[in-house]
């Protein structure tokens, strides 16, 4: 049955009730970026034309065999190592059966009793405080098709360019507490696959898929209540929205005294709720057993060294760091760490001469404000570190205004050309010269006699207009100091001359 | 030449004929073409012959040159060939043309050979009589009467009917050898991971292996040279070099030790029983010693063979679902059209043997029974494998029946399906442990049928095995025997 009360007011009127701890696990599903699919030659590129990525292997037409990916199993390792889990000695495939049109084998390569590695963590922020979340364990495994329903009424349509595609899933311990910790849980995974390079980490092209598990128990009670698993989350957003969802449905459910059925539901985007799925007889039997195509092998010690030399700084290091090596405070560290882009770009700017402050600025502000408000990833944009340190520069010796600056900023994103080229194209730099604002100066004061008078009379706003107008008639690109200066010289002049004559 | 006197004759001896230039690539054809429209009908090895399809195949230059070039193989119906209907003999893959070649299939046209498909088999390899084509039996060209043996049974009874010059076949648990014992020819299954899987229509991952059916051990030496080798295709295929299988036939026999098990099965018919104990003495006339082997596990070899190719084989043919290829049964639309569609299409399209063994399989892996079946079943194949590691410490060949007897009548053994897993016994070891074994003609029978001999060795030791055999075929003459055919007049 749905529940149709909002989540606030499901908390609201719970207030007097909330006794109840959610137990949240998370499972994440990543798509590798690899060139190829996991057992075949076949490109996984998103985005082409139906059954056009496939080959009789991953088609599962009769007589192949599956060979495996080494880059992939180097990207498992990667992962592994950056979670700090255990490796297994020995890999080993597993086939895990059963009947879907998206799989054409009607078998799904994946790893069962011996995950490629085991018992890592991730940590989160939570209130300020470090929260070790752990991660149970790490396996590789072929992805499934796609099955399209929408195109009509009596068929539906199937796409075989996703199956193969490598994929790691990541179950984590039931060791979440909130909604919010499970969103900051995602955020923190995210950022260090996406450090490590191996995906494109995007749930809107399913390279990154979340699936959840809830329960709620007596805040004092050691026991786990009956789990619950949401499914077709979309976003972290949905993640959260869904979590608050089902742990305020389950809460009125336990206060009435009813019982949790233990199954799977879809989260509802447009209608907020999670719904239950047509309830299957009983688990599914997936009749695990060794996949007898591909050979079991010891995994060699240093090619796990050899992968770990390729590891990069971590975020959570690279957090400290910046704080200690730049000053910089915790929450600018956070946002300068959380897309590996960001810090790459502020140190490169360092390194091309600029300071700490005003770059971090001109990230956190300008720059992500642009990414946010065009919806892009950092990666999206052909900005190149030293282009900021130029920018700041042109700042600082005046040849721009920092108004200006701001949109030569744009153009520099837009166009993807250094600041220092565009500033030469023309236009662009501020007037300087003394002579030409002192003739701006005086046609400004001329054009405007009541301001002047104003400004005499006291009216400091005066001040402002005759400055507005001033760049108004350099096109904004008189320097302000100066511009400033000289019509309080001139104003100033004025007025003596005015107190001379009689 | 007179009719069918190409027809009759090995690799071997058409390699020296077309290298002397007295004969020509479509001259072999011809007479196999004219032989086969005589008696295919009533043998039916082949499911199918387009004559005209196959004389195009000349057209291509490469047929022209390679070891191999101009001869004709027949390759059985799991065996994938681009374009050509691969069917496994069973109806859910009906009219399925593989989009590629298997890698056999590539290896054998690069030495610019010519094939001929569908020969016929039980479907997806189950049986040991080819009783089980969806597409009718085939019959012994010694006793038209009888079964030619399974799953290979149309590989061997072409070659044994002159039908064809040599063969593919494949072998579970005994599939080129026992078609090869009743046939008499040799037949030979190779180490598991000598030969490529890769588009060989799956039965038993772990048990599979594609060889030669052929007129004599040298035929059998030159096919495997060409197929052998490892293919990155295949994971489970083995970095090992081939040797020199051909040059190594001549190799000296004289010292070798032939290992002769200590235990004895009930059922086996005393003409074979004979036949083996002459070939044994034949073997200490030529030099080598006999000693005793024990392989104290070989008795569970049955039961643990049909847990774990009953399970390999259950998961193998999960995707003859009608979605993609072959067969699917009409729907009804309406709720519940997916999982209707899945279960009218695989009642409709799989044989009874295919689904007796779906079903064992699916139960031996089901939840609850995985252990008690599966994992055991694989624990006991360990114990076997080493009963052999230890007997090739005191041994180089290991002599044992085929079969425990001659080819039986159509019909005697399919109403108990057990009985017909029983007569694998002396095979299905052999696949268990990896290790190569082939059959060989070693005598006949009081009703003139052929009995086969199987020779088993080390892993990757078929130099030893065709060496022996070899020998062995030199001392005697049961290989020049031919069937006398009654066919179309």
């Amino acid at each position: 049955m749905g529940l149709s009360l909002s989540p606030v007011s499901c908390l609201l009127s719970l207030n007097g009730h909330m006794s109840y701890e959610p137990v949240i696990g998370l499972e994440v599903h990543l798509q590798l970026r690899t060139a190829t699919k996991l057992f075949c030659g076949c490109s996984t590129k998103f985005g082409a034309p139906p059954n056009s990525q496939t080959c009789p292997v991953c088609l599962g037409l009769p007589g192949v065999l599956p060979v495996l990916n080494e880059r992939a199993l180097e990207w498992g390792i990667k992962a592994a190592l950056a979670f700090d889990c255990e490796i297994t000695t020995r890999m080993k495939f597993d086939r895990k059966q059963y009947f879907y049109p998206d799989l054409p084998k009607n078998y799904q390569i994946s790893q069962y009793d011996q995950p490629l590695c085991q018992h890592g963590h991730l940590d989160i922020e939570v209130n300020a405080q470090t929260k070790r979340i752990g991660i149970t364990r790490i396996h590789l495994e072929e992805d499934a098709g796609k099955l399209l329903h929408e195109a009509s009424q009596t068929e539906s349509f199937v796409d075989l360019n996703r199956t193969g595609v490598p994929l790691l899933e990541i179950v984590s311990e039931p060791d979440l507490r909130s909604s919010d910790e499970a969103y900051q849980y995602l955020v923190e995974l995210k950022a260090i696959l996406q450090y490590l390079e191996v995906s494109t980490c995007n749930m809107e092209e399913g390279s990154l898929r979340c699936d959840t598990n809830v329960s709620l128990r007596k805040s004092d009670a050691e026991a786990f209540g009956t789990k619950v698993e949401v499914k077709n989350l979309n976003s972290f957003k949905a993640v959260k929205q869904a979590l608050e969802y089902e742990i305020a449905r389950q809460a009125v459910l336990l206060d009435r005294g009813e019982r949790i059925v233990q199954e799977t539901r879809l989260w509802d985007a447009k209608g907020q709720t999670t719904e239950s799925m047509r309830s299957k007889e009983g688990a599914a039997d997936y009749r695990y057993f060794p996949e007898p195509d591909l050979v079991p092998f010891v995994l060699d010690h240093s090619l796990i060294e050899q992968v770990r030399a390729t590891l990069p700084e971590l975020p959570q290091s690279r957090r400290t760091r910046f704080q200690e090596q730049y000053q910089l405070s915790a929450y600018d560290a956070q946002v300068l760490t959380q897309d590996r882009t960001l810090g790459e770009l502020f140190e490169g700017a360092l390194q091309a001469g600029a300071k700490p402050k005003p770059i971090a600025n001109w990230i956190m502000g300008d720059l992500l404000g642009y990414l946010n408000a065009k919806g892009l990833e950092p990666e999206a944009v052909k900005l190149r570190p030293e282009w900021l340190a130029h920018l700041v520069e042109l700042i600082d010796r005046g040849t721009i205004s920092g108004k200006m600056a701001k949109d030569l900023f744009a153009q520099m994103l837009e166009r993807g050309i250094d600041p220092v080229q565009l500033v030469q194209e023309g236009g662009w730099q501020q007037i300087v010269d003394v002579t030409a604002l002192e003739r701006l100066a005086d046609d400004v004061l001329q054009a405007n006699a009541k301001s002047v008078e104003d400004y005499h009379s006291g009216k400091v706003t005066a001040l402002t207009h005759l400055m507005g107008q001033a760049m108004k008639l350099s096109k904004g690109k008189a320097n302000p100091k100066h511009m400033t200066e000289i019509l309080q010289r001139k104003l100033k002049e004025n007025n003596s001359a005015r107190e001379v004559r009689p | 030449m007179a009719s069918g006197e190409l027809a009759s004759k090995t690799i071997h001896e058409l390699q020296a004929l077309l290298r002397q230039k007295t004969i020509s690539p479509l001259e072999i054809l011809e007479d196999l073409l004219a032989r086969i429209e005589r008696f295919n009908p009533s043998l039916h090895p082949y499911l199918h012959v387009d004559p005209e399809r196959l004389r195009l195949q000349l057209n291509d230059v490469s047929k022209r040159t390679g070891a191999l070039a101009g001869i004709p193989i027949t390759i059985k119906d799991n065996i994938c060939i681009t374009g050509e209907e691969t069917s496994c003999a069973s109806r859910i893959l009906q009219g399925f043309r593989p989009p590629y070649d298997a890698t056999v299939i590539e290896r054998l046209r690069a030495q610019g050979a010519v094939f001929i498909p569908r020969a016929n088999m039980d479907e997806f390899a189950f049986g040991s009589s080819t009783e089980n084509s969806a597409f009718g039996v085939t019959r012994n060209p010694w006793d038209a009467e009888r079964v030619p043996g399974g799953s290979s049974g149309g590989s061997a009874a072409s070659v044994a009917a002159d039908l064809a010059i040599a063969a593919l076949g494949s072998d579970t648990g005994g599939s080129i050898r026992q078609p090869a014992s009743f046939c008499g020819l040799v037949g030979l299954k190779p180490t598991y991971g000598r030969v490529s899987r890769y588009g060989l229509i799956a039965f038993a991952s772990s048990l599979d292996q594609i060889g030669p059916l052929a007129k004599d051990v040298q035929d059998a030496a030159i096919l495997l040279s060409v197929i052998a080798g490892h293919d990155p295709k295949d994971s489970t295929s083995a970095p090992v070099p081939v040797e020199e299988c051909v040059a190594s036939l001549k190799g000296v026999v004289k010292g070798l030790r032939i290992g002769v098990p200590s235990f004895t099965q009930e059922g086996l018919d005393p003409d074979v029983r004979h036949a083996i104990e002459e070939a044994v003495r034949v073997f200490e006339r030529l030099g080598l010693k006999t000693e005793r082997v024990e392989l104290p596990h070989i008795s569970h070899s049955v039961a643990t063979y049909y847990i774990i190719a009953t399970a390999e084989a259950s998961s193998n043919l999960a995707r003859y679902d009608g979605v993609q290829y072959g067969f699917r049964a009409a729907g009804d639309g309406g709720d519940g059209a997916l999982l209707n569609m899945y279960l009218r299409t695989r009642t409709e399209g799989f044989g009874a043997e295919s689904k007796r063994r779906i079903l064992l399989g699916t139960y031996v892996l089901s939840q609850g029974y995985y252990d008690a079946y599966y994992l055991k079943g694989m624990k006991v194949r360990t114990l076997i494998k080493q009963d052999f590691d230890q007997a090739f410490q005191h041994c180089d060949v290991i002599v044992m029946p085929t079969a425990p007897s001659v080819a039986f009548r159509i019909g005697e053994k399919l109403s108990d399906p057990l009985q017909m897993y029983l007569s694998d016994i002396y095979t299905i070891s052999a696949n268990l442990a990896g290790i190569p074994a082939l059959s060989m003609p070693c005598g006949f029978s009081k009703d003139q049928l052929p009995i086969g001999m199987q020779l088993l060795a080390a892993p990757f030791k078929e130099d030893f095995l065709l060496r022996v055999a070899h020998a062995y075929e030199q001392a005697t003459e049961w290989h020049q025997r031919k069937p006398v055919l009654k066919g179309k007049t």
